[in-house]
């Protein structure tokens, strides 16, 4: 079980130094995916399954599809149509799908051996961290509901922003 | 193998992980790659602290790993909406082109 570990971090090393050093945009977000991914599979590894859902949950699949959309709007016009279809080339799929095969067979692993305690220590699931975070935390709740509050209003006055002025100035 | 052990190998990939990330905000004059790489350092940290929580069977760790995940979901918002806005009217996303300020 250790050496799930070990392979999950470097797969996490290796697709995050890729990420940070790609050209094109696109490119480094398939690797910072599969970097998410990786560092999910070390928390489930760890014991902290719940804490690896919401890494793929919302990083992976709310954050990074925000990165998505910011990038195709940022690409609008003719010559994006030539430029999009040099990001699909088949050769570019072989290292994220390299290490996401990986991963995936760490995952079959694991399942296969669910039985197992976690390599630390015993597991802390949904409910452990559920009553910990509204009982002793629930400060910190509220203060991350303002959190994002202060984030929906920022993004809606930006983004408005966009939309009216248009290109100008 | 023991948890102190694994603790400490951890922490080595989270210091790694925050380096890569640290050398792509310090190395990259593209915003969009900037906000990339401090979402690899936010990543991070939340790695050491759900991996110090783990170590000791104690929930406070993934506590501070969604703190740090609902801090990154705003400061993506607008980072990014910042982002856009700056693409509007630079054309162009380094770093150097919002170098100067008026007056």
């Amino acid at each position: 079980m250790v050496i799930l570990f070990y392979i999950a971090s470097f797969v996490a090393l290796v697709a995050s130094a890729m990420a940070v050093s790609r050209r094109n945009a696109f490119h480094a977000l398939l690797y910072v995916v599969v970097s998410l991914l990786a560092v999910a599979v070390v928390f489930f590894v760890v014991g902290a399954p719940f804490a690896g859902a919401l890494e793929i949950i919302v990083y992976a699949g709310a954050i990074i599809v925000l990165f998505v959309f910011v990038v195709m709007m940022l690409n609008l016009g003719p010559p994006a149509i030539q430029r999009a279809e040099g990001f699909l080339t088949p050769t570019m799929w072989i290292g994220p799908g390299a290490l996401s095969a990986v991963l995936l067979v760490e995952m079959a692993v694991l399942l296969a051996r669910s039985g197992d305690e976690a390599v630390s220590g015993t597991p802390v699931g949904p409910k452990e961290v559920a009553l910990s975070l509204f009982g002793p935390y629930v400060l910190g709740v509220e203060i991350a509901s303002f959190l994002l509050l202060a984030g929906l209003v920022g993004a809606a006055y930006l983004g408005a922003g966009v939309r009216t002025t248009g290109g100008d100035r | 193998m023991t948890g102190a052990v694994l603790l400490d190998h951890g922490l080595l990939v989270a210091s790694g992980l925050f380096a890569i990330g640290l050398i792509g905000v310090l190395v990259r004059r593209n915003l969009l790659f900037q906000l990339l790489s401090i979402e690899i350092m936010l990543n991070a940290a939340g790695l050491a602290f759900v991996l110090a929580g783990a170590r000791w069977g104690a929930a406070d760790g993934q506590i501070m790993f969604i703190f740090i995940l609902v801090m990154a979901a705003a400061e993506v918002a607008v980072g990014l909406a910042l982002l856009l806005r700056l693409s509007r009217r630079f054309e162009d996303l380094g770093g150097d082109a919002v170098s100067g300020m008026r007056g």
